[in-house]
């Protein structure tokens, strides 16, 4: 069934639709680009894309088909999927199903048959943009009006668990404030043995140190950070307290509650070959990325966190540290998943930290 | 990290001569290396022996040495040079090899000279096998399992305890002889055997057999702070069993989950980290299909035929980066040179991809074994990009040059489904088509995989195709917009479409116009459009966003070579590359096209637009509607553009040069015997016939011996010279199926010495660099002979004739830029062999020695430039005072049963040059430097023909003066004793235990001097002799000119020994 993507310029693509339906009025998300060639399903269920609509670069996508364990939530949360060639027949050990079929049964719409390097060089040149999905029905004046429609700002409670979850294990107790967490920050921390309690994103502080814990883990999460001001006390309260790590969103809420400030990139980051160098040893490591928000590098001055590392491409924060508290953060996800594995060693130093 | 400051000189090593596994992608990385090292302000001394190449142009490095690549003359050129640094990283297995041998006969260390991107340590554990296992295990990489034994029962204890099958290694064999895959005892027991016999010190490594697995390659860099990147990961199409160099790769991975991907990226992070390599490096892997097992197959740390596949794949130039990061440069300091606003510390991504099929040389060599396994086999390669798999197959497919545009070879069809399984299952050359055939035919797709391992994923990619085609079929001539556009972008060509839809090309072509469907052309950045960058890197596929800018300079398009095969080598992309940079220094805008991925001219940066496309009418005529140039240059890309010629001047296309017409007139049999007539130019007589009875008839009248060939293939293929009608019977019952529309041709073999001429021609002035002189007489093959510069042995007046015959030929054909002919001087009288109108395989190696840039001369003259105004003259150029052999190079010892004799075949895959103020020498460096050992004194042996006993007896009696011994058959050694010379006596082949087969096998002889006899059985004996000798490492001729050469340069340096 023929499928249009109208983007917030008025211009718009045809493609084909796969996955789910498309129900005219719900189909408005954000328009971004990940340039990973492999890890579609782990970036289908990453939280953080929640309300996007997401632009694969790498025009084959599917191949390797969709299996039991590669998923970073339980249910997607991203808004649509546009990819060149959506894979019908996948062919992997592990896989269950086709990329379709996954996007089907969570109710996730796709489009294919566009031209998604030009999609991708229109995203880099304006930026982010408002896009939607539309049955060919649907008219330009129409088309325009439901763009203008705001986008939701309640990303993070929709995708935060609602109640307090334990994973037990032998080691740390280590709390994971939940933005929407990928699954494989808690399977970082539970392969090192480590015992966690995953608690709401509205957790006080109080309700968190009652579970005693040895650090507290900020997640990644969808969303401006600024949306989830409420949290900022929360932080500060709980570095004081325990040793933290922060990641992606969480490192965002660390900067804001540490007196930085954030602000909305061009088009963000997402891939898995974002190089980031570590001002400390002087390496830099291959990271995985999703964020559309980065802490100003301005802001940091005034504050009491250290620049610890920044993308060796633009210059953006990365990294920062507390300077006289247990505490740092950095804007990728070490946890990978997708993406390489270069920085689990940040997890290791998390849990060092706690002894 | 600034670079190391104290590293102001460094020597580059290349990789030598042509050869199967080590071929033109060492002058790609080398060229691009010297050039990063000069970008950083070092001074590059460069060595290499192929003079063939474009890192040998004196323009390329500071001082450019061409000699042999031995520890001798590398040591002369340390102490002469005394360079602060040596890379060896660039110039494949050969440079490492030399490293490892200066390093460790002390001279670098006495020179200070500091061994540059890896250590020989590291060399030692990657490329010793046992170490590399070793060192594996210790870092808690798997690899198979492995044993090394020395007889049958102990190879059979093993492989029951390790589980079937299992693969045998034999040691110190050449080309991987007498191993194999055993599944089970009885079968171990056989082949254990072969290989402990086949094995010099009798022995065998037997390793668990992973053949099926996924074999998948990744190409990691490494800086000198531990930062590492990895640029690319391939995914075969063939699995594990089938050699990476001989199989269908795709770019990235297509059946790896991220999980799969990270954990391979992992461990070579791991491994190129254990071996502290300094640059790029290569690991491949076998990953089991069905779960998370995999091992460890090999490491190359250096730079391979896979990183210039990986550059070309994803833009990211491997050797480049590699030199800097040799010179102490960090990733995270050099600036990403296709974005030129980000780093070099990145891992690109692609957001097309790629497909590389290998080029193998089966179609010259009709007897040797197309089956592939381990050892690999491949001349050369194509690559084909698009936004399917589909596309990036079939554009592969047509690169290929082997006579299709379609994965469907007709020879295949219908044939019996009992036929296709079974020769799936022992993958040859032509699998790709057998699979597409078995799914044409409805074998189910897992069949197919039961028969071969190859993943469901490319199997269902055929399919697809396969699919398209009988939708194709049904809608014949009524073929729906829709459907034309899927085939279109699933990469069908227009001839396929009319192929199966049963219209003509030009009907498919005029539906597409009508609907304006044409292709689009999308650029190759590394970075999938993240950042803006100005590669000017294309691909054309079917999208909506065209991302060439028009340009209103005036643009030349000059066509490349494809890929390399045996007659048509790297010498065509020398020409190719000079061409460009004629054009470019001229001021007008240089656009090529080509598919191969290994060469200088597919790099990006030596032209204005790179369009990496099949080398097809359809792929080509789509490049110039985009880019509507002045013209197109077809002669510097060997017969490949020589053959578009047509095709494009029927479109309308302006060819600049030598007109279609001028081509015509060389090249088609009987305009140009008429030309020669005109011009009264005696050729060998001839005549052509369309049946075994007219041949036979012909040629009595014409007289042994003949050189008889097909006329409907180019470059000598099944060519041969007979000498009675009983040969000639069979040459036509065996070699050629003539008809009146493939008819034979029969020449007189003219007897005497060949003689090349290259010249330049605009029209009115025709200038010729220089003659060449082969040292074996005509026929063996130009391109097989030792040739020598200037000619040693011909009189003035004789050569005066050849410059006036060349003056008229190149005249009367109208000839604007290259012209390249063959002579024959027999009985004192000189007729013309051939006649190309276009660049030849000398041309590199006459520019090189006589200063004259060939092909940029020849391009200036195509562009207007006349040949007097650039300041040459008419006529020949002045001899230089040196003198220059061009020596041929083999691959025989890959290339099992494939017949080492030299004819009028062409069989050699690549060249050297030895240069020397005195024949001798220069004879003596191009023997040495083509890997000829030469023995100063030992054993000979001798079996000559009848027909050459005469002449083979003066070369004994100059060897015995030489204080050599002999070994030979019963009639040779009857003459060799009758000149009361020593002799031992053999036996032929199965007449004793110790027979002369024996001999040879034991390496108890240390050259064999063979010429072919006719006649079934002393034919099959020779061949058996010659194979030997290969396989064991004996330099073996069978041209008796040769031998006088081999002869001379051992004269030349003994002192005289006689008694007063
Ligand atoms: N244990 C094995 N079982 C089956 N095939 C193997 C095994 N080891 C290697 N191969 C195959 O042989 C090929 C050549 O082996 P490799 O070690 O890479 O040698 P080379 O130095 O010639 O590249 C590989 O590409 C792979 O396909
Ligand atoms: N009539 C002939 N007499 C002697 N030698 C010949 C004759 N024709 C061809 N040859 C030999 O065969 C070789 C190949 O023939 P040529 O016509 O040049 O074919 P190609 O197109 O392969 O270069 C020549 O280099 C020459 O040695
Ligand atoms: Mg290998
Ligand atoms: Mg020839």
């Amino acid at each position: 069934m023929n499928l249009k993507l109208w983007l917030e310029t008025g211009e718009s693509f045809d493609g084909v639709s796969f996955g789910a339906e498309v129900k005219t009025t719900s189909m408005l998300g954000e328009l971004v680009f990940n340039t990973g060639m492999t890890g579609y399903q782990e970036i289908l269920s990453d939280p953080s894309y929640c309300d996007q609509i997401v632009v694969m670069t790498f025009p084959l996508i599917g191949q390797y088909g969709v299996n039991k364990d590669d998923f970073e939530s339980m249910v997607p949360a991203l808004k649509g999927f546009v990819v060149r060639e959506a894979c019908e027949t996948p062919s992997n050990w592990r896989s269950e199903y086709s990329l379709p079929q996954l996007l089907k049964e969570f109710g996730v719409p796709g489009i294919q048959g566009l031209d998604t390097r030009l999609l991708t060089k229109k995203i880099r040149s304006r930026g982010s943009m408002r896009a939607l999905f539309a049955n060919p029905s649907v008219s330009k004046e129409e088309a325009m009006a439901l763009l203008k429609e705001p986008l939701p700002k309640d990303q993070i409670p929709r995708v935060s668990t609602r109640h307090s979850i334990h994973f037990p294990g032998e080691g740390k107790r280590v709390v994971l404030m939940d933005f929407g967490y990928k699954k494989n920050i808690l399977r970082s921390l539970l392969r090192r043995g480590c015992d966690v309690v995953v608690v709401p994103w509205d957790s006080s502080a109080a309700s968190i140190m009652k579970f005693k814990p040895d650090g507290v883990m900020l997640s990644n999460g969808p969303g401006d950070p600024k949306d989830v001001l409420p949290t900022l006390p929360v932080i500060r309260a709980l570095q004081e307290a325990v040793p933290l790590m922060a990641i992606c969103m969480g490192h965002q809420l660390f900067a804001l509650a540490n007196g930085a400030d954030t602000a909305k990139m061009k088009f963000g980051h997402r891939g898995s070959n974002h190089p980031v160098k570590d001002l400390k040893n002087g390496r830099t490591y291959m990271t995985s990325q999703n964020h559309g928000y980065a802490v100003t590098l301005e802001s940091i001055g005034s504050s009491p966190l250290e620049l610890t590392q920044v993308n060796l491409n633009d210059g953006t924060c990365e990294g920062l540290a507390h300077k006289s508290l247990p505490a740092f953060s950095v804007q990728y996800h070490p946890e990978a998943y997708p993406g390489p594995e270069d920085t689990q060693w940040l997890f290791d130093a998390f849990i060092q930290s706690m002894k | 990290m600034p670079r190391l400051s104290h590293l102001k000189k460094v020597l580059v090593i290349g990789s030598g001569p042509i050869v199967i596994g080590q071929a033109a992608e060492f002058d790609y990385s080398g060229t691009q290396a010297v050039h990063s090292l000069r970008e950083e302000g070092v001074e590059v001394v460069l060595v290499n022996s192929n003079p063939a190449t474009i890192m040998t142009d004196k323009e390329t490095a500071d001082r450019v040495y061409i000699e042999p690549l031995t520890e001798d003359f590398l040591t002369r050129i340390l102490y002469k040079e005394r360079p602060d640094g040596l890379l060896p990283t660039l110039g494949g297995q050969t440079a490492l090899n030399l490293a490892v041998k200066l390093k460790e006969s002390g001279v670098l260390d006495k020179l200070g000279v500091e061994l540059l991107g890896c250590k020989v340590d590291t060399i030692h554990q990657a490329e010793d096998r046992k170490l590399f296992k070793d060192l594996m295990i210790k870092i808690g990489e798997p690899v198979p399992d492995s044993a090394i034994v020395h007889t049958v029962e102990e190879a059979q204890a093993f492989a029951r305890k390790i589980g079937f099958p299992v693969i045998v290694r034999p040691a110190f064999t050449l080309g991987g002889t007498g191993g194999g895959i055993a599944k089970n005892v009885e079968e171990l027991g056989l082949v254990a055997l072969t290989g402990i016999n086949a094995s010099p010190i009798n022995q065998c490594l037997i390793e668990r057999s992973i053949a099926g697995f996924k074999e998948v390659e990744y190409e990691v860099i490494r800086d000198g702070k531990d930062n590492c990147i990895i640029v690319c990961n391939m995914e075969n199409f063939d699995p594990v069993g089938v050699h990476t160099g001989d199989s269908i790769v795709f770019a990235p991975s297509q059946t790896l989950s991220d999980k799969e991907y990270q954990l391979l990226r992992t461990s070579a992070l791991k491994i190129i980290r254990a071996l502290d390599i300094r640059g790029g490096c290569n690991v491949q892997y076998a990953l089991d299909p069905d779960s998370f097992q995999y091992y460890v197959i090999e490491v190359n740390p250096r730079v391979s035929r896979s990183s210039a596949l990986a550059s070309k794949a994803t833009g990211y130039p491997i050797a480049k980066i590699a030199a800097k990061i040799a010179l102490g440069l960090g990733l995270d300091e050099i600036i990403n040179p296709v974005t030129k606003k980000t780093y070099a510390c990145f891992e690109p991504a692609l957001d097309y991809v790629v497909c590389k099929i290998p080029r193998w040389p089966f179609d010259k060599f009709i007897k040797a074994d197309r089956r592939l396994g381990t050892q690999m086999k491949a001349t050369g390669e194509v690559m084909g990009i698009g936004r399917t798999l589909e596309e990036a197959l079939l554009k592969s497919v047509r690169s290929l040059e082997i006579g299709v545009h379609h994965v469907m070879l007709s020879s295949l069809k219908d044939r019996p489904r009992e036929e296709l399984l079974n020769r799936m299952e022992r993958p040859d050359d032509e699998r790709l088509f057998i699979v597409a055939e078995a799914i044409r035919q409805g074998i189910p797709l897992e069949l197919i995989h039961s028969r071969t391992k190859i993943d469901f994923l490319f199997l269902n990619c055929i399919r697809r195709i396969v699919l398209i085609e009988s939708e194709l079929r049904e809608a014949g001539s009524k073929i729906p917009a829709e459907l034309l556009l899927r085939a279109k972008k699933s990469g069908f060509a227009d001839s396929a479409i009319a192929l199966f839809s049963g219209m003509t090309e030009p009907a498919i072509h005029e539906m597409r116009a009508k609907n304006g469907f044409f292709p689009v052309y999308k650029m190759v950045d590394t970075c999938a459009a993240e950042f803006e960058s100005s590669t000017p890197y294309y691909y054309s596929t079917w999208e909506t966003e065209d991302e060439v800018l028009p340009s209103d300079k005036k643009k030349v398009v000059v066509l490349g070579s494809g890929p390399i095969r045996i007659g048509q080598g790297i010498e065509f992309d020398y020409a190719t590359v000079h061409a460009i940079q004629a054009i470019r220094e001229m001021g007008y805008e240089a656009v090529v096209i080509n598919n191969n991925p290994e060469t200088v001219s597919t790099d990006f940066n030596i032209s204005d637009r790179l369009y990496f496309e099949p080398l097809t009418p359809e792929d080509v005529l789509h490049v110039i509607r985009k880019e509507n140039p002045i013209g197109v240059i077809v002669q510097f890309g060997g017969q490949t553009a020589i053959n578009l010629a047509e095709p494009l001047h029927n479109a309308g296309i302006t060819i600049l040069g030598t007109s279609l017409d001028g081509i015509d007139r060389a090249e088609d049999r009987r305009r140009f015997e008429a030309l020669l007539k005109e011009l009264n130019i005696a050729q060998p007589l001839g005549h052509t016939v369309t049946s075994m009875e007219e041949a036979l008839e012909k040629t009595n009248i014409l007289g042994y011996p003949v050189v008889v060939r097909p006329s409907y293939v180019i470059g000598g293929r099944a060519m041969e010279i007979v000498y009675d009608a009983d040969e000639l019977t069979d040459y036509f019952t065996r070699a050629v199926k003539v008809t009146p529309q493939h008819p034979v041709l029969i020449d007189r073999y003219m007897i005497g010495r060949e003689m090349e001429v290259d010249a330049i021609c605009d029209g009115k002035t025709v200038f010729i660099p220089g003659i060449m002189e082969h040292i074996e007489k005509a026929g063996v093959h130009s391109g097989d002979s030792f040739a020598v510069y200037p000619p040693q042995n011909v009189d003035v007046s004789t050569q005066n004739k050849l410059i006036q015959l060349t003056t008229s030929i190149a005249l009367a054909l109208q000839i604007k830029g290259l012209i390249n002919i063959q002579f024959v001087i027999h009985k004192g009288e000189v007729f013309v062999l051939e006649v190309n109108p276009r660049s030849s395989r000398t041309v590199p190696f006459l520019s090189k020695v006589t200063d004259v840039a060939m092909a940029k001369v020849a391009t200036r003259a195509i562009l207007g430039k006349t040949i007097l105004e650039q300041g040459y003259v008419h006529g020949q150029l002045a001899e230089t005072d040196e003198i220059a052999v061009k020596g041929p190079v083999f691959s025989f010892a890959k290339l099992v049963d494939v017949e080492t004799a030299l004819g009028p075949e062409m069989k050699s895959t690549g060249e050297v040059m030895g240069r020397d103020t005195i024949y001798e020498r220069a004879l003596h460096k191009a023997f040495l430097a083509s890997g000829i050992n030469i023995p100063q004194s030992g054993t000979v042996l001798v079996t000559v023909a009848d027909k050459d006993k005469e002449e083979g007896m003066a070369l004994v009696r100059r060897f015995h003066a030489l204080g050599f011994n002999f070994v030979a058959t019963e009639g040779t050694a009857k003459l060799i004793s009758a000149e009361n010379i020593p002799v031992k006596v053999v036996a032929r082949i199965g007449e004793a235990a110790n027979d002369i087969l024996a001999i040879i096998k034991a390496g108890q002889c240390d050259l064999v001097i063979n010429t072919i006899s006719r006649g079934r059985n002393v034919e099959s004996d020779g061949f058996k002799m010659r194979r030997a000798a290969v396989e064991r490492g004996i330099c073996c001729l069978t041209s008796l000119d040769t031998v006088d050469a081999l002869i001379k340069t051992l004269e030349r340096q003994s002192f005289d020994l006689s008694p007063m």
